[in-house]
């Protein structure tokens, strides 16, 4: 097995909020391994944004804070820095891609001068030197004339153009962990193509880790080696992508996967649809939190949280129905399809 | 075969580009450029293409929420576009829009009641109760409580305004609905709630859908055909299965390989694109597709396709559509 670069143990975030406390995050355990992707997929609201800001430390200026958990990035644990000392990490060890290209860039600098810049305050490089290795950045990620694109202001670039420039930006200290979060949502689906391409070829050649964060089951079945299901600030299911899609146990899980349009089922047949909403994170039901939505509820599910629950060597699911360990008499393929005796 | 509701005629909207002091017009953005297309009654026509391909511009057209420059819509026969204004107002009870932004499209300061009833307070003369006897039927149809109708829109979720915005659009039995991104904002479990409803009104009310969006996978779902448009033209038309399964533009083809599919064992041939789209102020001579096309030959750089039909039911603008004989080969991409 791989060395792990990320280790997250029991990471509770929380936002204050008049009710006291509300958590963004509840105890929430990952891995990554150097080189490997980690996708972490799930609906809004679910807590895929603020596990990467946790990991960033940024949520510290969006207003949250980390209650209790460790997040050890080789060894270090992250949870308890210091701000100035996450500023060396930040942007060095560790970048991040944000959603939106067209407001992640700063419209009044050229995009040359701000990949320089990290490269400048990270790795002590002069002007010239910072200059001369930005254009070589935007060669790499795919930008054609870049001597002439460094000069640009972002205004005057396409959003996948941009989307490459801020990747340009993140790549800058050769980091370790790139964090994406939704990195192609805001783009069309032939630009989307070109930048997963570019992303799983340059993971590729710099040997980094990715953590992707993504809404869209088909991105994280394209790039993912292994996937974490949130749901309502839990992760209710984590596994390789192979177990994930063949596999999948989590109620939750397959429900999503059901309700893709196109992906199984005619053509104008009714989708499968998750009945209800997400709750609202200030009053989530008592036991499993995905019980007042969940086709397979049962009276355990009302009053007791479950627990991570191994059902195979790299597959563990927070689901009631997998307690009695071999899995006999539990069928989630009932109607909704899915292979969980499989 | 049902007949015509909708026919689209030759139909173009520039937006002038203007500058300089005198603010003399310098060019034109050719958002929509010479689209024709028939829609009948009773099917879901889907629309896709990437942003800013004129597919929204058309849809807007359509319903004469924007003046075409040239052309004509013509709905169950009579041209919109050269009708007055009293004339207008009378044809806008059968023709409505779903907008995309939940959010932004409604208004803020209303009830959802008055929302909801606001078309049959412009279009009918139903009395107070009357409309509001309407509107708890209308909410009851979309799945929404009744008993939440003198709430403000704030009070619900993404999928739930968007349950406000269908009522509101069906509230005048209305033949014709333009459902511009309706569920590209939702989330997935959201998302398959919206079409399962959209499916079913359109069942129970015999609509008809104009259908737009950028997720084709939701397009395929929901289409009996489906348009595509590159650059302000319409470059392939057809039936939904068949164009899924086998396109004959390159461009439909490079879209249809490029959306991500939940399946991680298939590894798939991908065309991808390069390059954006061209500005569509100044769009490449020839066909508009020919600087990102794999099979581009000298023909496509000087000569303008038109939309033909190259088999039964299937529209093409290509000069080598693939499949075709004599036309394009995506095995020789490999």
């Amino acid at each position: 097995m791989a060395e792990k670069l990320l280790e997250i143990r029991n990471l509770t975030t929380a936002f204050m909020s008049e009710n006291g406390f509300v958590k963004a995050t509840d105890r929430i355990s990952l891995n990554i391994e150097k080189g490997q992707t980690l996708c972490l997929v799930g609906e809004s609201g679910s807590g895929k944004s603020v596990t990467s800001l946790s990991i960033m430390r940024l949520i510290d200026y969006a207003g949250g804070s980390i209650l209790e958990g460790n997040i050890r990035f080789n060894g270090d644990d992250l949870a308890t820095k210091e701000q100035d000392q996450m500023r060396s990490i930040r942007g060095n060890k560790i970048a991040m891609i944000f959603q939106d290209p067209m407001s992640a860039l700063n419209p009044v600098f050229t995009v040359g001068e701000q990949i320089a810049e990290s490269l400048r305050l990270h790795q002590n490089k002069s002007h010239s030197e910072a200059w001369k290795e930005a254009i070589e950045l935007l060669r790499l990620v795919g930008i054609p004339a870049p001597e002439m694109r460094a000069k640009q202001y972002p205004h005057e670039l396409s959003g996948g153009m941009c989307q490459r420039v801020v990747i340009a930006v993140a790549l800058a200290c050769k980091p370790e962990l790139l964090i994406a979060d939704e990195p192609t949502t805001a783009l069309d689906v032939t630009v989307q193509a070109q930048i997963l391409e570019l992303l799983m070829k340059l993971k590729e050649e710099l040997g980094m880790a990715i953590l992707l964060i993504t809404h869209d089951m088909g991105v994280a079945a394209e790039v993912a080696d292994h996937i974490a299901v949130m749901y309502a600030g839990s992760i209710v299911e984590q596994g390789t992508v192979e177990e994930i899609f063949s596999n999948p146990s989590h109620p939750y899980t397959v429900g999503l996967l059901q309700s893709i349009p196109g992906f199984e089922g005619k053509r104008g047949n009714e989708l499968y649809t998750i009945k209800g909403t997400i709750p609202g994170l200030g009053n989530l039901p008592k036991g499993c939190r995905f019980n007042p939505r969940c086709p397979h509820v049962m009276d355990k599910c009302r009053q007791v949280e479950p627990g991570d629950i191994q059902i195979g060597a790299e597959h563990s699911t927070k689901c009631w129905l997998y307690e009695d360990k071999d899995r006999n008499g539990v069928s989630v393929s009932g109607g909704i399809g899915g292979n969980a005796n499989g | 075969m049902a007949k015509n509701l909708i026919e689209v005629e030759h139909v173009k909207k520039y937006f002038p580009i203007h500058k300089g002091l005198l603010n003399r017009v310098v060019g034109n953005v050719k958002a929509v450029d010479d689209v024709s297309i028939t829609i009948r009654e009773g099917e879901t026509f889907g629309l896709v293409g990437e942003s800013g391909c004129g597919k929204s511009t058309l849809g807007r057209v359509i319903l004469r929420l924007q003046n075409a420059t040239a052309g004509a819509v013509k709905f169950n026969g009579r041209d919109i576009h050269s009708m007055g204004s009293k004339e207008l107002n009378k044809m806008r009870e059968e023709m409505q829009i779903i907008f995309q932004d939940p959010f932004g499209s409604l208004n803020p300061r209303f009830l959802v009641k008055d929302i909801i009833g606001e078309p049959l307070k412009v279009h009918t003369k139903m009395s107070a109760s009357q409309i509001e006897k309407r509107v708890i039927e209308l909410m009851e149809l979309v799945g929404l409580d009744a008993s939440r109708r003198n709430r403000y829109p704030h009070e619900f979720s993404g999928g739930q305004r968007q349950r406000i915005g269908i009522a509101r659009a069906i509230a005048l039995n209305p033949k014709f609905i333009v459902a511009d991104e309706a569920v590209s904002a939702l989330d997935v479990s959201v998302q398959s709630q919206v079409i399962n409803l959209l499916m079913k009104l359109q069942r129970e009310m015999g609509l008809t859908f104009l259908f737009i969006a950028h997720g084709l996978n939701v397009v395929r779902h929901i289409s009996d055909r489906v348009g595509v448009m590159y650059l302000g033209k319409m470059v392939e038309v057809g039936e939904t299965e068949t164009l899924y399964a086998n396109p004959l533009h390159p461009y439909t083809a490079a879209l249809l390989s490029a959306i991500p599919k939940p399946t991680p064992t298939k590894k798939r041939n991908r065309i991808v694109l390069q390059g954006d789209v061209p500005s569509p102020a100044n769009p490449p001579s020839g066909c508009r597709f020919h600087p990102r096309c794999p099979f581009a030959q000298e023909k496509c750089s000087q000569v303008e396709p038109a939309l033909t039909e190259v088999l039964p039911g299937r529209q093409v603008a290509c000069h080598y559509p693939i499949g075709v004989e004599g036309g394009s080969d995506l095995n020789s991409l490999k």
